[in-house]
């Protein structure tokens, strides 16, 4: 990556101090400065990132519990057992299937509401605040809202329903519904983001492009496919690759609606690892998780990197 | 919404009406661009639903809140009891006040040490920038809902559980700021700073008086994010503090979910009182908001 550290400019000011003493006192000084103002970030960034990250790494080797009791090193025991360990499974494939369920109608949708609100309609800030709003929201005040809409006799939503002689739905505690309420509820509070992107990224496509195409005779749903969405291409790269990450931590709407329930149907990764840690005491089984969890975000990664860059080069 | 902001709203509309271009002979209200309309007010009627019925319900007194659903004519009418008795009894101004300094503390911080380090990585060739830069970029993957552990031993350790540090501490850095900061200073011209510092200015004082004038657009827009993010976190204030006069207003509001239990109207007049100061925020700065959204494609959440 250029910088312009490399500049011609800079480095002539460097040299300026003449002969070679000159120079090398310059670039000592020049590395302390560097070093005096990326210090504060840096002492940050090491105590409250690095140590955690290699405490945590420690910590899943050992039989940690809350007191401190037992913090001997076991070797791979807390991997093995966790591998073993149903209850991981089953809040790794939650998490798994929140991801697949939440990202595909965030990334269409959002499309498609920020289409729509593209084509110069009248009200445009009104339709912008609608779909943005939400995403300003705590996640505690995104779940008052919503479990009082899905309440199972007063909630919003079974009066609907009532009204229409359809019959009421448990759709916090029926395991066959509650993936899908929160799934819903997770649309609601964070689509804003991924429109305002894709609005924006609708701004920037030159409108020559559309005049060409309108004078060769395409109409509109052929200009959507063939200018529109090539043209989107980045966008929707950068929103699939911050979504699947985004959704993969899920952690507060679903302990706040549901806890993870019924029956464990909705429990996510990070609440399990929540648990095992402060429910459970167990530090070190905690940490062992943590460091799984974290080599498929890894994985995942890396996929999507190269996914992304093959489909972009030509 | 004030006037401004709706004659603002409107002048975009516009604007964008004629970037859109009907052209000459095509007509603004044809009818696809009339369905199109209704699809677009029907979702967003769908969008704001669960806000104006939440603050319905706030309205109502707690009886007509628990005993009829749908109903807009409750018997006791509407009114701001709900609101009068989470202001006087609850703790939600405490709440509201600790999440204030936090998240106030935590973008001061994020904002101050993020353009330092963004202007060394794209200003000064300091011995080991390339290192350090890497294990920034490497950072930005790590979620830091996986370090919850061993950060809440190491707060046990420095004493720092159920304190204002132990809340800002762990949030007031932000590898991504870096990141967006860097590459808005690598944008600036080198040779506006060079004058200054052949007349022999100090590195700092280029820094203060010529790079951070000219950012204050990209600066504005990372302060929002970071403070909206750090206002809005649950899982880490959640975690470290359990003394009720230290929680933030998330944290505090899940406590209040489970207290009041089935008191629907002061349930939604607190989440509505919590909600408010973000929205008052966003009307404020929407431009650099979207703005920020649209260059940088990082947010709070």
């Amino acid at each position: 990556m250029p910088t312009a550290v490399d500049s011609p400019a800079t480095a002539g000011l460097v040299v300026a101090g003449g002969n070679r003493m000159g120079a090398a006192r310059a670039r000592r000084d020049e590395s302390l400065t560097g070093w005096a103002f990326a210090a504060p970030f840096a002492l940050l960034f090491v105590l409250f990132l690095v140590v955690p990250a290699v405490y945590g790494l420690y910590l899943s080797f050992t039989g940690e519990t809350l007191t401190g009791a037992n913090g001997k090193l076991i070797g791979l025991a807390n991997y093995s057992e966790a591998l073993q360990d149903p209850d991981m499974w089953r809040s790794l494939g939650n998490t798994l299937w929140f991801t697949l369920l939440s990202t595909v109608p965030l990334v269409l949708l959002s499309l498609a509401f920020a289409l729509l609100v593209n084509l110069g309609l009248p009200g445009r800030w009104l339709w912008r605040l609608s779909f943005f709003l939400p995403y300003l929201l705590a996640s505690t005040v995104v779940v008052l809202f919503w479990s009082w809409m899905y309440n199972p006799k007063l909630g919003l939503i079974n009066g609907v329903l009532a009204e229409l002689g359809i019959a009421p739905v448990a759709w916090l505690q029926d395991p066959n519904v509650a993936m899908i309420s929160v799934v819903v509820t997770t649309l609601w509070w964070t689509i804003g983001f991924n429109f305002l992107l894709y609005l924006a990224a609708l701004q920037n496509i030159p409108e020559q492009q559309f005049e060409a195409a309108a004078i060769d005779g395409a109409g509109k749903w052929r200009q959507l496919f063939s200018i529109v969405v090539p043209q989107l291409a980045p966008t929707t790269a950068l929103i699939l690759t911050l979504q699947v990450l985004a959704s993969l931590k899920v952690f507060d709407q679903i302990y706040m609606l549901t806890n993870g329930g019924p029956a464990g149907s909705t429990r996510s990764i990070v609440q399990y690892i929540y648990e095992a840690g402060f429910t459970g005491y167990r530090f070190g089984y905690s940490s062992a998780i943590s460091y799984l969890f974290f080599a498929i975000i890894v994985l995942v990664s890396i996929a999507q990197y190269k996914l992304i860059n093959r489909r972009s080069a030509p | 919404m004030s006037t401004y902001t709706l004659s603002r709203g409107i002048q975009r509309a516009g604007r964008t009406a004629y970037k859109q271009g009907h052209k000459p002979g095509e007509n603004p209200w044809s009818l696809s661009r009339m369905v199109a309309l209704l699809v677009l007010a029907f979702l967003a009627a769908t969008w704001l639903v669960p806000f104006a019925w939440a603050v319905l319900t706030s309205l109502k007194s707690e009886a007509d809140a628990g005993a009829s659903t749908l109903s807009l004519s409750p018997p006791d009418g509407f009114g701001f009891d709900a609101y009068r008795k989470v202001l006087s009894a609850g703790e939600l101004p405490l709440w509201a006040w600790n999440s204030l300094l936090t998240s106030a503390a935590i973008t001061l911080v994020t904002v101050a040490t993020s353009a330092l380090a963004g202007y060394a990585f794209s200003r000064v060739a300091f011995r080991g920038r390339r290192w350090l830069y890497g294990a920034i970029i490497a950072a930005i993957i790590i979620p830091p809902q996986l370090l919850i552990v061993p950060l809440f031993r190491q707060m046990l350790a420095f004493d720092l559980v159920d304190t204002y540090w132990g809340i800002i501490l762990p949030q007031a850095f932000a590898p991504a700021m870096v990141l967006i900061l860097k590459r808005f200073f690598d944008q600036i011209p080198v040779e506006l700073e060079d004058a200054a510092r052949v007349d022999g200015a100090h590195r700092l004082r280029v820094f203060w008086s010529i790079v951070l004038p000219l950012s204050r657009p990209i600066l504005a827009a990372v302060a929002i994010f970071v403070f909206i993010g750090a206002w809005n976190n649950f899982l880490w204030p959640f975690i470290v503090t359990t003394d009720a006069d230290l929680m933030t207003l998330p944290v505090g509001l899940q406590t209040v979910k489970s207290a009041y239990g089935l008191q629907y109207a002061q349930n939604m007049a607190s989440a509505i009182l919590a909600a408010l100061p973000l929205v008052v925020v966003f009307l404020f700065f929407q431009r650099q908001i979207i703005k920020g959204i649209a260059t940088t494609g990082f947010g709070g959440q």
